[in-house]
């Protein structure tokens, strides 16, 4: 029963992260890794993402 | 031509078997349910039916139209094939070009689609009684919003996420594309200001309101800072604080009183009006950090945390419909809450919900560019309208369970109630409804507003409904909290979509005027970005100036233009559909759109051609115009106009309304016609060239549902298994 429970809270956390965007820091750390380049830091790389979204604004329907 | 595919004979795609004893038990299952529901709801006249029919006849039209209707457009209309790599997988840059989880990606769909539009267009439609709402948005929803939201994202994923203008221009043509792209724009103003109106109609006079609402700026401020340079990409965390002071202002706002601030933040309808149009403009020159993303993140959790209190509450509390199935304004035309007859009305008022062409706009923007695989379209632009169009059932069930004396004293317009309790219950005594002064004047108190009378918009009547549903199901006291509560939600979404809206709004301007003038093209450029955004906020502002001082109510005015605008872009949307599927050789396919462009074409264009021409003033604008132009040239004065300045402003609003509805009416047929051209040679020949970006093999193993079968977990397993030996191989 706890063990279900566990997943499920895991399951919504991962839901969670990913639907917020803060496990594109995860992707990127195993992208970095996986083509043996060194990562910027984080602030440096949310820096990026803020930017882009700077540039391609989305509508929000009625 | 077609350079689809087929899926091997036999198989469906995900290698599902042929449907087993259990699962046709199963959907047998769902199917009496839905049928009972149906009955039940049909057969009802004048006596007691629970809200809950209409809640499980939703569900299960949802399940059996997901399940059959959904699947059969995938695979034969469409023809998505998982062995043909999408856009993000392809272009993948880890930025804009993403190949997403699908249902993360159902998340953000659902986040961009959901708004206030369908929870405002419901509980202006329940005038017409429960059932003609009941019926269009879940038939509309399976046959229309559903499928349009779905096609479209996947002819914008098989052309790398063009948007619906650039694939108007380039399919069916140049006149075409020109006239979507100007009807694009106009809708955008339209929506905006409409948006705008209907959170100035819920703030003024409410100093609670005021208040939280005014919060949120500072909070989301706040959040953006946070985020930024305390704690960099802390979303979660950020936004579990946001919510926290978010819960406080709410909160916070009922002791206004107390503070002595209750009469500064009481204001007026114009006051709000600048102040909306100033912060329109100012968030939209303000860096996204800043102010739109975090004020996104807490209106996705916000939004997404109502839905489902709303759910549970409604099967919690079981309210019975007060509403009758179909009132005598359906038939007659004569409703106060906005004028016309059923046909075509309803089907213009409840837009989203159950057919919207702003989705059009989110299919063809940055979802396409995210989708994993070809067959996680069906999910998440079908199965994403259909959880939009159960958010509107959700608000026409609100909308109909609160006693509709309160109903129609809330939503006339204040020149029909007199704005006073007394005046307003004569007004909605005469209607055939029953409530007294004490009454409305009670139910303000129960929410602490100063009043309830003429608040119209949607949104007061559907805190209340919500108020009235939460206040049963979960108990204790706190309705004036519940109310409010559901307030913040509608307006935070609506600011959310007003900065967003505006941004969009100034790319649009800046990309086409860039066209002639280069310089004023660079979005990086400060003074274009500037003028574009004052321009943006001048056009939607002033419309919504318009809406808040015009005599007639501006809801009563203003909705159907919206509603009906937003109807002629699905239009423009479903043709664009049609032309594809002729030009992909597929025109013995094309009624699956075509059912929905048809019948859309034949309301809007109804809806059009009354709101233009018709004779009767409370219906058609010039006649509107004319009538009141008449009375002021002799002098006269017509209520609900108070003196010849109101004369002069009705007339002026009229003749604007009017002019706008035939320019977007003629621009619609003006890309029909363009594609009509295109469907004949297309017809003719059996199919035409398309920009479609030929096939090319995909590597990416995932589910194609929602939940995973053992097989497809075992596939991805086994793929995932292989990447990471080749990774390890690489170091």
């Amino acid at each position: 029963m706890t063990g279900r429970l566990l997943e499920a809270a895991r399951g919504v956390r991962w839901y969670l992260r990913e639907v917020t965007g803060e496990a594109k820091w995860d992707a990127y750390l195993a992208r970095c890794e996986a083509e043996g380049c060194t990562p910027m830091t984080r602030r440096e790389y949310e820096r990026h993402r803020a930017d882009h979204k700077e540039r391609s604004a989305q509508g929000r329907c009625c | 031509m077609s350079t689809t595919t087929e899926t091997r004979p036999g198989t469906a795609p995900g290698g599902r078997p042929r449907m087993t004893p259990a699962s046709i038990a199963l959907w047998g299952g769902i199917a009496v349910v839905g049928a009972v529901c149906w009955t039940v709801l049909a057969l009802s006249r004048g006596e007691e039916v629970s809200a809950l029919w209409i809640l499980f006849a939703a569900l299960s039209s949802y399940a059996i139209a997901y399940r059959f209707y959904s699947r059969f457009i995938a695979t034969k209309v469409l023809g998505v094939d998982d062995t043909r790599a999408t856009p993000a997988e392809r272009l993948d840059n880890g930025v804009d070009f993403d190949p997403t989880d699908r249902r993360v990606l159902f998340g953000h769909h659902f986040a961009a689609i959901a708004g206030a539009g369908p929870l405002v267009g419901p509980v202006l439609a329940a005038q017409m009684g429960y059932l003609p709402g009941t019926i269009w948005i879940i038939v509309g929803v399976i046959l229309a919003g559903a499928v349009q939201d779905m096609v479209i994202l996947f002819f914008s994923m098989r052309r790398d996420g063009k948007s619906l203008g650039q694939m108007v221009r380039e399919e069916i043509g140049i006149v075409g594309g020109v006239a979507a792209l100007i009807a694009v724009f106009g809708i955008m103003i339209i929506i905006l200001a409409v948006l705008a109106l209907v959170v100035v109609n819920a703030l003024a006079e409410s100093p609670w309101g005021v208040f939280s609402i005014a919060l949120t700026i500072p909070i989301a401020l706040f959040m953006g800072f946070y985020v930024r340079y305390l704690r960099p990409g802390r979303v979660m965390e950020v936004t579990g604080i946001g919510v926290a002071l978010l819960l406080l202002a709410i909160i916070g706002g009922s002791y206004v009183e107390e503070m002595g601030i209750a009469d500064a933040l009481t204001l007026s309808k114009e006051s709000l009006t600048i102040s909306l149009a100033v912060y329109g403009f100012v968030a939209s020159i303000l860096p996204v950090w800043m102010l739109l993303t975090p004020r996104d993140y807490l209106s996705t959790f916000m939004k997404i945390g109502v839905i489902v209190l709303l759910a549970v509450g409604l099967v919690i509390a079981a309210p019975v419909l007060q509403n009758e199935a179909v009132t005598d304004f359906a038939a007659e035309g004569n409703g106060p809450v906005f004028a016309g007859k059923l046909f075509p009305f309803v089907f213009i008022t409840i837009a989203c919900g159950a057919l919207s062409g702003f989705h059009a706009l989110i299919s063809s923007g940055t979802t396409p560019k995210m989708v994993a695989k070809e067959s996680h379209v069906r999910m998440i632009g079908y199965g994403g309208m259909l959880m939009e169009s159960f958010v509107a059932i959700s608000a026409l069930i609100a909308a109909c369970v609160i006693d509709q004396g309160l109903y129609y004293a809330m939503n006339a317009p204040a020149g029909a109630t007199g704005g006073e309790p007394g005046t307003a219950a004569d007004f909605v005594n005469g209607l055939g409804f029953t409530i007294s002064a004490g009454d409305l004047t009670a139910a303000a108190q129960a929410v602490e507003e100063e009043t309830l009378v003429s608040r119209t918009g949607g949104a007061p009547t559907l805190a209340f409904g919500i108020s009235q549903v939460f206040t049963d199901a979960f108990g204790g006291g706190l309705a004036a909290f519940w109310y409010h509560f559901a307030i913040m939600f509608e307006a935070l979404f609506i600011l959310t979509a007003v900065d967003a809206g505006t941004r969009v709004g100034r790319f649009m301007l800046q990309d086409t005027v860039g066209n002639v003038w280069k310089k004023f093209g660079d979005t990086s450029w400060r003074p274009g970005a500037w003028i574009a955004s004052a321009v943006v906020v001048g056009l939607w502002g002033g419309l919504l100036y318009i809406g808040v001082t015009d005599p007639l109510g501006g809801i009563n005015q203003l909705f159907p233009l919206f509603g009906i605008t937003n109807q002629l872009l699905a239009a423009i949307a479903l043709t664009l559909a049609v032309t594809l599927l002729i030009k992909h050789g597929k025109a013995k396919w094309a009624w699956v759109p075509g059912i929905a462009l048809a019948w859309d074409l034949t309301t809007t264009m109804t809806a059009s051609w009354q709101k233009v021409f018709s004779s009767n003033p409370a219906i058609g604008y010039f006649e509107q115009a004319d009538t009141y132009r008449t009375a002021a040239d002799q002098g006269e004065v017509l209520a609900p106009a108070t003196d010849a300045g109101q004369m002069d402003q009705i007339i002026f609003n009229s003749t604007v309304n009017g002019v706008l509805q035939a320019t977007f009416a003629i621009l619609t047929l003006v890309v029909v016609a363009n594609a009509a051209v295109i469907w004949f040679k297309g017809w003719r020949t059996g199919g035409l060239p398309t920009t479609e970006v030929p096939h090319q093999p995909s590597a990416i193993v995932a589910p194609s549902d929602f939940f995973a079968t053992k097989e497809e977990k075992a596939a991805v397993r086994e793929w995932e298994e292989s990447r990471r030996e080749r990774v390890g191989a690489h170091r």
